[in-house]
């Protein structure tokens, strides 16, 4: 008979305590992020496709065609070609382009790059129609970000 | 005489189209905020993109189930599956129309209102049942299954607490039983302690059993979407399952209504100031608050726990009540 009581106690007690959370929730603050109109601030290491980084001083890209992204590349994804312009001292990339519907994002070019030319961008919003639009030409996408 | 028999028929079609609007509307808007409120349970947001706050959501989701064709499974009994969902809905509305809003908005006064709107309010099961059975699907069986045991577990506290409350009342007459609540709130029989000191047990009783009639969760044990799909209403699309979901609203609303009629002293204020529609209105909206915010702060229970609930506490209070009035009233 005890328990009877007691069971009905605890539940009509528990049932009040329920309440009273949901009730205290709604008068917080939604956490929701409106994401079409709002996004959240990425985390520092997230990896999108690679990017040429551009130099702060001179406003160039830094990648002097050395290969060795495309050599450490393990899904064969990157190809580039350099050339040496008339009068200049250094080599410079001609074309670089990431092929990333293949890409595994595994980080190994920006690791091996020598001359921190590379780096992870913070793109994310990649939905295409067409599976070409996945083969980047990174040169012209640097030239792109340095007119902004 | 020519002059009254048209003024009667005028009124007659004002309620009923007034009513159904009535309803619709409060199922449509409930909708909203059943979306809205567990929204803000839930630290979300809600539909927020149709209309400033979301406000023409509901139109927008008529619309698309106006546009949805109406399936009729070939095994199906197709008289009793298109008959159902009138029949859940139809009861409602009869049930609505017995509802004193104010002194001077109510569409039927009856002697034996109290009654006769428990026995409309039966009738939706029965149409629920139909429904699920002539579907054809085990699910929706399953569930018609349900919705009968459930109910007939939860009219028995219900009723036992509405026979208490006519020895009390000594009236079935719904305009009465408001009048006898004039004054102020200590004047309503949520608190009539001197009647029964059992009255606000007897409100949460009722409060429960109603949430159970109407099928509302924690007892949508008909609708359990994470186990029969969508219970009775499986194989209804559109308007079909349209009406199913108007007729819930509808039956939210007439248990909200009744509640407040019976225990919250209708549209008397609380303070004995300025009674009227208003009143009701602010009382009966609480309460449906109150529904959404039940069905969104506890899981739906078991189906041995629902059947316990009722047959091992409910019943045995309601009848401790009714013993307990019947000394009260035979002593003072």
């Amino acid at each position: 008979m005890w328990t009877y009581f007691k069971e009905l106690g605890q539940g009509a007690w528990s049932l009040l305590v329920g309440m009273w959370i949901t009730l205290r929730f709604a008068f917080q603050r939604p956490v929701t992020v409106q994401y079409p109109y709002a996004s959240l601030q990425l985390p520092a290491r997230f990896r999108g496709h690679i990017r040429l980084l551009l130099d702060e001083q001179t406003g160039q890209h830094k990648c002097s065609a050395c290969m060795a992204c495309e050599r450490a590349c393990p899904s064969g994804c990157i190809k580039l070609e350099g050339h040496k312009p008339e009068g200049a001292t250094k080599r410079v990339v001609k074309t670089y382009t990431l092929d990333f519907t293949t890409c595994s994002l595994c980080g190994l070019c920006v690791e091996s790059c020598n001359f921190d030319a590379l780096d992870f961008s913070k793109d994310f919003n990649l939905a295409a129609f067409k599976k070409e639009e996945f083969i980047m030409d990174l040169v012209k996408r640097a030239e792109q970000e340095r007119k902004k | 005489m020519a002059h009254e028999l048209t003024w009667q028929i005028v009124r007659v079609l004002l309620y009923v189209v007034g009513l159904i609007a009535f309803a619709a509307f409060n199922a449509a808007y409930l909708s909203l905020l059943e979306r809205k409120i567990p929204a803000w349970f839930q630290l979300r947001y809600g539909p927020k993109e149709v209309g400033p706050w979301g406000l023409l959501q509901p139109v927008a989701d008529g619309v698309k189930l106006l546009t949805k064709q109406l399936l009729v499974q070939a095994e199906s009994d197709v008289l009793l599956f298109k008959l159902a969902p009138v029949m859940v809905v139809v009861p409602a509305i009869m049930c609505l129309a017995l509802i004193p809003f104010s002194e001077v908005l109510w569409a039927r006064n009856i002697n034996v209102g109290l009654l006769a709107l428990f026995s409309f309010s039966a009738i939706h099961v029965l149409g629920t049942m139909l429904g699920g059975w002539s579907s054809y699907n085990k699910y929706a069986s399953i569930a018609a299954a349900r919705v009968v045991a459930q109910n007939i577990a939860y009219e028995i506290p219900l009723l036992l607490v509405m026979v208490t409350f006519v020895m009390v009342t000594h009236s079935m007459n719904l305009f009465d039983i408001v009048q006898q609540q004039a004054g102020g709130f200590w004047h309503w029989y949520l608190l009539r302690v001197q009647a029964s000191p059992l009255m606000p047990v007897a409100f949460v009783i009722f409060f429960i059993c109603m949430l159970a009639e109407a099928n509302r969760a924690p007892f949508d044990m008909f609708e359990a979407e994470s186990e029969l799909v969508a219970g009775a209403f499986t194989e209804y699309s559109g308007m079909g399952f349209g009406l199913f979901f108007i007729a819930e609203y509808a039956n939210v609303l007439v248990s909200c209504s009744l509640a407040t009629v019976l225990f919250l002293g209708g549209w008397q204020c609380p303070f004995g100031l300025l009674p009227g529609l208003h009143w009701f209105l602010i009382k009966m909206y609480a309460l449906c608050f109150v529904v959404i915010w039940v069905r969104w702060s506890f899981p739906r229970t078991q189906f041995y726990g629902l059947l316990n609930l009722s047959w091992k506490f409910l019943i045995p209070v309601a009848f401790l009540h009714l013993v307990l009035t019947a000394v009260m009233l035979k002593l003072f």
